[in-house]
């Protein structure tokens, strides 16, 4: 049987043409709009409480609409936006240093490695000033300098300083400042707040997505909620991969139920790997922790020359050291960027010549910072960082060098969206690291929270009102045919994984599909390699539906079977993941296929073929998925080879 | 590492609950607390018990998702860290260890170790925040802020909102959480204008939802996993005193 | 808490001057004894004044009791099930002890008045020589007495040293160099005042006053 069918191509419909910095001016203009009276009438879903989610839930009620939230954790201000250490990009050009909206649009469409939309980006890159502006309205404590002004720093991928910061907590300071802006309409009672909820299947009614069905992951009670329009700001799906740097609640189950009701999934193949996150300790490591890449501006990453050296790294003279990253890429030495890095790191530890217990690692080494600088120079730039990895590993990287290992870390894939964020249903919108839009094949650092924040800040509030102005929709309640089938789907569903009653636990499925993701659909992908994976996934699969062990039942706080009813998600996702990676005959960004590389082993892109955004049509479980292409066109910036050396 | 766990095991928000002892054998040192639990868990399910319900997400330490009191102490023993954060080898083989929900009014339990700490985001929707709505931000540069305020108003607003800092107060206190907040704002040109309704706002919600009242005992600030300093109560309290007495408790007076 | 705190501590301060006057001589003390009940006068009717600063002191005790029963109480609701493991005292004893403490204070005080001013409980009990009470209370037999007193004074010094340093607190005290200020203020306050008090029934007890 085939693995998928092509289909007829998509086009985003909703992008204008004419010249690209007025597209987003004259989209807006064009876009019609709700009075505020009309608003107050209008109900507006949005799952998930992230940079993307909290901010468009405020924004939202600020302008009047009722809107009802969802999260799985215990308070919106825990989405994992908040781990996000680095900063966020936006063209101020405080610096002098020639930056500009044009400038930004163009580094995130090549850092995408050519693989998203023009329009889309050049949005973003118009809207990234209004969102400083705003953050800082809200009190964000940006880093500043003496002056009181802003300070900013400066990011892979770029030659200008436009990364703004606050230490290294930039993540968990913007979201905050969505959180309350987001607190602020719930105590006006513009927003119905329902933290530890999970939505667990969408409604479709008529062609359109009118509300969700969700468990109330306490009391276990399943419940319909309808709406006029449905907005999805549900992350990234990293977990897949059992190991990753996301939060442990990070899902896909929003999306892909989206997904099964007929949203495409675009791109699902492109991965972003981080090239330095601390190494695995064994079998009971339970997730991954990232440290920060600007480690990278200090610290030499090296391996032994020699195939299994066990000695100890400070005994290892300096021509028994290989510096890979600086004898391969000269001129870009340890700052090479993400992809690269990691899947270098990965080269050398698959020659057998890694570090540390389980031999997945490389040395990322102070000790000639240490040398030039001294300690306590060291100290001031990356003291945290230091405290955290000994907190993890019990090793002081002031005297040892620090072990690092690439990790899962990010998504650029999701649910296909047009340029008003609006997925192939009508009425679902999709918003943050949920959708595919702006990062193409690849994202730059600090380039998430400005996408999140660009979504649901500014571009949402103002596409949505074109979908609610062709309204009024006609009124459907939870009694509905279509909602009252959904919501047995999801009781059946929940009924059959607690009847299984096998002798595996949900983890030890998650652990082993992770593996073979890991293994196959990770740093590189192989055609055999990935058609191995799909028959492993699919065998998995079954067993994990005759073998899963879920304790207790479907009434009250049952955490197993939270992660049961996600693992099963997972299961499906991975397969169309290792779908769209099988197509891709190509390299580009996250997605590096070892049929498709340069004689010098970097990433070779095939133009011709695939430059195009891959969406996903659901057909059925074991049914052929249906591929629809979007052809992507540059105008504005060509597309080139990228390299480092 | 073999060890022995007292756990608190409670049903739901009824029940009664009570200490359940349990053997972890072959742990780790390398392990996270969190993952312990995990293995624990894993043994649990095999054998047809319920595992224990805790709450965790992030495992990084800056979500607040995590909260368990180790010992007696809020997020166990070691200082600046987090229970997803805290590792194994910070324990000798054959300890005893006693794991217990944060207790506090304000936070009833759930199941197990997982408690309810929606009363914090009570209080921030009481005025936690600045009044910005979308659209209507002023050019960034156009307030400058001296670097040491935005400095001391970053080093409140690293507050996880985790409940650590109730959980150790001998009162029951939610004083660090609301007093990090004020601080915060306070300090900030940005948060002049609603100053003083925010302090009453967010103490009044704070009182309602059953925390206890401040006696500086300090607690809080040893077990704080962000080091949130004490003197952001004295910041609370100036404010409030201004508030309560000096503007007469009447908005724009 | 703050308020009626400080008040009581003003009293404090001028009693323990008050009772150093006894290194002074048996006649000074006495005089200071009698000026106080004619303190106010002639402007006041003799022992009006006292009165006067009783009753300021009553409402304040009671301001300050009443306060401190109203935070026990809240703190009590406010963690209705106990933990299992007993918690570690983190932040200072001084700061844990001052219910407890408080408690014992209050018990001395009655005791105190009983003995020394209504002088029920004084082996001579002589309203007209207080100089003469004060020696035969702590005379080298009733060494109980002397104890008894000592212990309810190094209370009160730990009372002092976190209620001084929480009243700073509590009136907006805010910078961290403020805190550390509050804090040495609050210790040198507490231990010099323990000393003040200490100092007299010592005195007697190795016979330095007689």
């Amino acid at each position: 049987m085939d693995l998928f069918t092509e289909g007829d191509p998509i086009a985003d419909a909703k992008a204008p043409e004419g010249p690209i910095e007025t597209r987003w001016e004259r989209r807006r203009f064009e876009a019609k709009l709700v009075n505020p009276a009309n608003r107050r009438k209008m109900t507006v879903i949005v799952v998930g409480t992230g940079l993307a989610g909290g901010s468009a839930a405020a924004t939202l009620a600020e302008q009047g609409y009722r809107v009802r939230s969802y999260c799985y954790q215990d308070s919106p201000r825990r989405a994992h936006s908040i781990a996000a250490q680095g900063g966020i990009n936006a063209a101020k050009n405080y610096r002098n240093d020639g930056d500009s909206i044009h400038r930004l649009f163009y580094d995130t469409v090549k850092g995408g490695d050519f693989r998203s939309r023009e329009s889309n980006v050049h949005r973003l890159a118009e809207v990234s000033v209004n969102i400083i502006d705003q953050c800082v309205a809200q009190g964000v404590p940006f880093a500043r300098e003496y002056g009181g002004l802003l300070d900013t720093r400066s990011f892979g991928g770029a030659q200008v300083q436009r990364t703004f910061y606050a230490r290294g907590q930039t993540g968990q300071q913007l979201l905050l400042g969505a959180y309350q802006a987001l607190e602020r309409q719930i105590g006006l009672g513009n927003v119905e707040m329902n933290s530890r909820h999970e939505m667990l299947e969408l409604v479709v009614v008529d062609g359109r997505a009118r509300g969700i069905v969700v468990r109330d992951l306490v009391t276990g009670e399943i419940s319909t909620e309808m709406a006029d329009a449905v907005v999805l700001a549900s992350g990234g799906y990293g977990n897949v991969f059992y190991l990753s740097t996301n939060a442990k609640g990070c899902n896909v189950t929003a999306t892909w139920r989206a997904h099964r009701k007929g949203a495409y999934f675009a791109n699902p193949c492109y991965t972003q790997i981080h090239p330095t996150c601390i190494p695995v300790s064994g079998d009971h490591q339970s997730k991954l922790t990232l440290m920060s890449e600007s480690l990278r501006n200090d610290g030499r990453v090296w391996v032994p020359k020699a195939k299994g050296d066990d000695r100890s790294p400070r005994d290892i003279p300096e021509d028994e050291r290989d510096y890979y990253l600086e004898r391969i890429y000269p001129s870009f030495g340890n700052l090479v960027p993400r992809d690269i890095a990691s899947r270098a790191a990965k080269n050398v530890c698959d020659e057998g010549r890694g570090v540390g217990p389980t031999k997945l690692g490389v040395y990322l080494d102070f000790a000639d910072a240490i040398d030039r600088l001294g300690r306590k120079a060291i100290e001031a730039k990356y003291g945290n960082l230091f405290e955290m990895y000994e907190r993890i590993t019990g090793e002081d990287p002031y005297e040892v060098p620090m072990r690092i290992y690439p990790a899962v870390h990010y998504t650029m894939g999701g649910l296909w969206v047009d340029y008003d964020l609006q997925s192939t249903i009508p009425g679902l919108f999709v918003i943050g690291e949920a959708n595919f839009s702006d990062h193409g094949a690849n994202r730059l650092g600090a380039s998430a929270l400005m996408q999140g924040l660009a979504d649901g800040y500014f571009v949402l509030p103002s596409t949505i009102a074109n979908y609610l102005a062709a309204g009024p929709l006609e009124k459907v309640d939870a009694g509905h045919p279509e909602a009252v089938a959904a919501r047995r789907d999801v009781e059946d569903r929940i009924s059959r994984l607690l009847a299984v009653d096998g002798d595996r636990t949900v983890d030890s499925f998650h652990r082993e599909l992770g593996q073979i993701m890991w293994e196959h659909c990770g740093m590189e992908r192989s055609e055999a390699g990935l058609r191995k994976a799909i028959d492993e996934i699919r065998t998995l699969r079954e067993e994990f539906w005759q073998r899963v062990r879920v304790p207790g039942d479907g009434e009250g706080l049952n955490q197993s079977l939270e992660k049961a009813g996600r693992v099963a998600d997972f299961f499906e996702l991975a397969e169309l993941m290792c779908i769209d990676a099988l197509h891709r005959e190509e390299s580009c960004g996250g997605h590096f296929r070892a049929e498709h590389q340069t004689p010098d082993g970097e990433a070779q892109r095939d133009d011709d073929r695939f430059a195009y955004v891959a969406a996903w049509e659901y057909t059925g479980t074991d049914e052929p998925a249906v591929l629809h292409k979007e052809d992507l066109k540059f105008e504005y910036v060509h597309p080139t080879q990228r390299s480092y050396k | 590492m073999n060890l022995t766990l007292r756990i608190w095991r409670q049903k739901g928000p009824e029940d009664k609950g009570r200490m359940v002892t349990y053997q972890v054998d072959d742990v780790s040192p390398d392990m996270s607390f969190l993952e312990m639990l995990d293995v624990l868990n894993e043994r649990l399910i095999l054998q047809g018990e319920e595992p224990i319900a805790f709450d965790h997400d992030c495992r990084e330490g800056i979500c607040g998702m995590c909260g368990l009191m180790i010992n007696g102490d809020a997020h166990g023993p070691q200082r600046g860290t987090t229970a997803c954060q805290l590792h194994m080898r910070q324990f000798s083989d054959g300890e005893t260890i006693d794991i217990e929900p944060w207790r506090a009014r304000a936070f009833p339990v759930i199941k197990d170790l997982v408690v309810n700490r929606n009363a914090f985001d009570r209080i921030i929707a009481a005025g936690g925040y600045i009044t910005a709505p979308t659209g209507s931000a002023p050019e960034a540069h156009s307030t400058p802020v001296p670097k040491v305020d935005a400095d001391a108003a970053f080093e409140s607003a690293a507050c996880i909102g985790c409940g650590a800092c109730v959980a150790a107060c001998p009162n029951g206190s939610g004083m660090l959480f609301t007093a990090a907040k004020i601080t915060q704002l306070s300090l900030l040109p940005q948060g002049q204008p609603e100053r003083y309704t925010r302090v009453i706002g967010m103490v009044d919600a704070h009182d309602e939802a059953g925390f206890g009242g401040c006696t500086n005992a300090g607690e809080c600030t040893v077990v704080c996993p962000k080091g949130i300093p004490l003197d952001t109560i004295g910041r609370l309290n100036r404010d409030y005193l201004l508030a309560t007495t000096k503007r007469g408790n009447t908005p724009g007076s | 808490m703050a308020v009626t705190g400080i008040l009581l501590v003003l009293f404090l301060i001028a009693h323990m001057l008050g009772n150093l006057k006894i290194f002074t001589g048996a006649e000074a003390f006495n005089h200071y004894a009698h000026w106080l009940r004619d303190l106010g006068t002639p402007l006041l009717a003799p022992g009006w004044y006292l009165w006067l600063q009783r009753g300021v002191l009553l409402v304040a005790l009671l301001g300050h009791i009443a306060a401190a029963t109203v935070l026990a109480m809240r703190a009590r609701a406010a963690r209705p099930v106990r933990y299992a493991h007993r918690k570690k005292v983190q932040g200072s004893y001084a700061a844990r002890t001052m219910r407890w403490g408080g408690v014992i204070i209050g018990l001395f005080v009655i005791y105190h008045i009983l003995d020394l001013t209504t002088g029920h409980l004084n082996p001579v009990g002589d309203p007209t020589r207080p100089q003469a009470n004060v020696v035969a209370d702590f005379a080298p037999e009733r060494w109980y007495v002397t104890l008894f007193y000592t212990l309810a004074v190094v209370t009160l010094g730990f009372h002092l040293r976190h209620g001084a340093f929480s009243a700073f607190r509590s009136l907006g005290q805010q910078t961290p160099k403020g805190e550390r200020r509050a804090r040495s203020l609050a210790l040198v306050f507490a231990v010099a005042l323990t000393a003040g008090y200490l100092v007299v029934p010592f005195a007697v007890l190795i016979g330095l006053v007689r």
